[in-house]
């Protein structure tokens, strides 16, 4: 799988798997749908982001930190439209950047055309 | 008359070893190895200037075919222009009747004096650079039947060379021979390294015993030392590798590997953490190897389901 395919694809089930913990949140579980949706977004975006920069760069550390950093910003605005919970959004919103910036460097596929 | 003391006889002996270069281009710089069929000579070539192995028939030839058989290993050296096999520049007669030919000179280690001070992922890399020359013999019908520790030289630069070809028989790229070569039913080859087929002198030995040598090589890759029976799993030995020895070594000669390529593809398998073919895993080693082969991965995806976990703790709290 090419390094963007990768990161939109795990960026989108890690979002997903995070919007689908806020059913374990009563206060927000009314908005559980849009929070999926939302978060499954937010996963996709960042999964694109780290996927072209992994295509670009090819360095684990420098992914690693992309990813991470991609992951928190994204988060943060999440956070601001929410006006809150920032401890709880952006935390696993940095960790799922970290993991799509690793396995995008770790396991997406070089294109042929790169190659050459 | 007065006897000539032993030690004389020795150094006559030895000086009589020497070839005559006379007419030649080469110099005897020094006596290197001894062969199946005579010995290796350090040697200066005198146009180029530059030193080469000369292998020289014995002064006194045990039997008549031997100066044929030499010829014939120059002549498959010369029909294998391989990264991986020694090449040969020129053959002939010396002018003291001995045949001789002359091949490049390899200054380098043993695979024993090499693997000695390597681990076991570098010792096990050398078994594909092994395993392609050997490949490439078997596809022009060459078969090397001497294969061991022994022959398999490692050059300055980390070029692996297959030496040593003096029992190779060449035949139809079918690869079943017979023909030429060795007389049927006699036995020639390495114990320990040397296939059940070859040690019974079968006349029809095909590239399988080279797979079978390959196997034991192996095992000397693994152990340090020749297999003395069928490889066992031992504390030192992962499974699946004494399971590709085992299969590499198997009696019958269908169920080994059918090429060296095929016995060196399992071994860079296991050498990248993915499953050999000839090892069946249980459910724990296969969890086990892919966690190994996958170690960040899996912790970073843990951490995340951990943290998640505890968030999902703290908000029923």
């Amino acid at each position: 799988m090419n390094k963007i395919l990768l990161g939109l694809v795990l960026g989108a089930i890690l979002g997903a798997i995070d919007g689908m913990t806020a059913w374990f949140t009563p206060a927000v579980r009314a908005q559980l749908a849009g929070i999926i949706v939302g978060s499954t977004i937010k996963g996709i975006i960042a999964g694109v982001l780290i996927g072209v920069f992994a295509r670009k760069v090819h360095s684990l550390a420098l992914g690693i930190v992309f990813g991470l950093g991609v992951g928190l910003i994204l988060a943060f605005i999440v956070a601001q439209m929410q006006h809150g919970y920032y401890f709880e959004i952006m935390l696993p919103g940095g960790m799922v950047g970290l993991i799509v910036g690793y396995a995008t460097q770790r396991y997406g596929r070089v294109s042929q055309l790169q190659q050459t | 008359m007065k006897r000539l003391s032993d030690s004389v006889v020795a150094r006559l002996q030895a000086d009589m070893q020497v070839p005559d270069l006379t007419g030649t281009r080469y110099a005897v710089v020094r006596y290197l190895a001894r062969g199946g069929m005579g010995s290796v000579w350090l040697a200066e070539d005198t146009i180029l200037k530059r030193r080469v192995a000369l292998k020289v028939l014995d002064l006194v030839a045990p039997a008549a075919d031997l100066p044929a058989r030499l010829l014939q290993e120059a002549r498959i050296l010369a029909s294998l222009e391989h990264p991986g096999i020694v090449p040969v520049h020129d053959a002939g007669t010396l002018a003291d009747g001995r045949a001789f030919y002359c091949m490049k000179y390899v200054e380098g280690q043993t695979l024993a004096q090499y693997i000695a001070e390597r681990n076991l992922t570098d010792r096990l890399r050398l078994l594909e650079r092994i395993a392609e020359p050997l490949d490439f013999a078997h596809a022009r019908g060459i078969i090397h039947r001497d294969l061991k520790p022994e022959n398999i030289m490692i050059g300055a630069f980390g070029e692996v060379l297959v030496m040593d070809w003096g029992l190779a028989k060449a035949g139809a790229p079918g690869l079943r021979s017979g023909e030429n070569g060795s007389a049927r039913g006699s036995i020639l080859g390495t114990a320990g390294y040397m296939s059940p087929e070859q040690a019974r002198g079968d006349a029809e030995v095909d590239h399988r015993t080279d797979i079978f040598s390959l196997g034991a090589i192996l095992w000397f890759l693994l152990k340090g030392a020749p297999p003395t029976d069928q490889p066992a799993v031992t504390a030192t030995v992962p499974r699946p590798l004494a399971a590709v020895c085992r299969k590499a070594m198997a009696a019958d000669p269908s169920m080994r590997y059918q090429s060296a390529g095929a016995l060196a593809a399992d071994v860079a398998h296991y050498l990248n953490g993915a499953p050999v073919r000839a090892y069946r895993e249980s459910l724990l080693e296969r969890a086990a190897r892919i966690y190994a082969r996958h170690r960040t991965a899996v912790v970073l995806v843990a951490v995340y389901l951990l943290m998640r976990l505890l968030f999902i703790l703290f908000a029923h709290r």
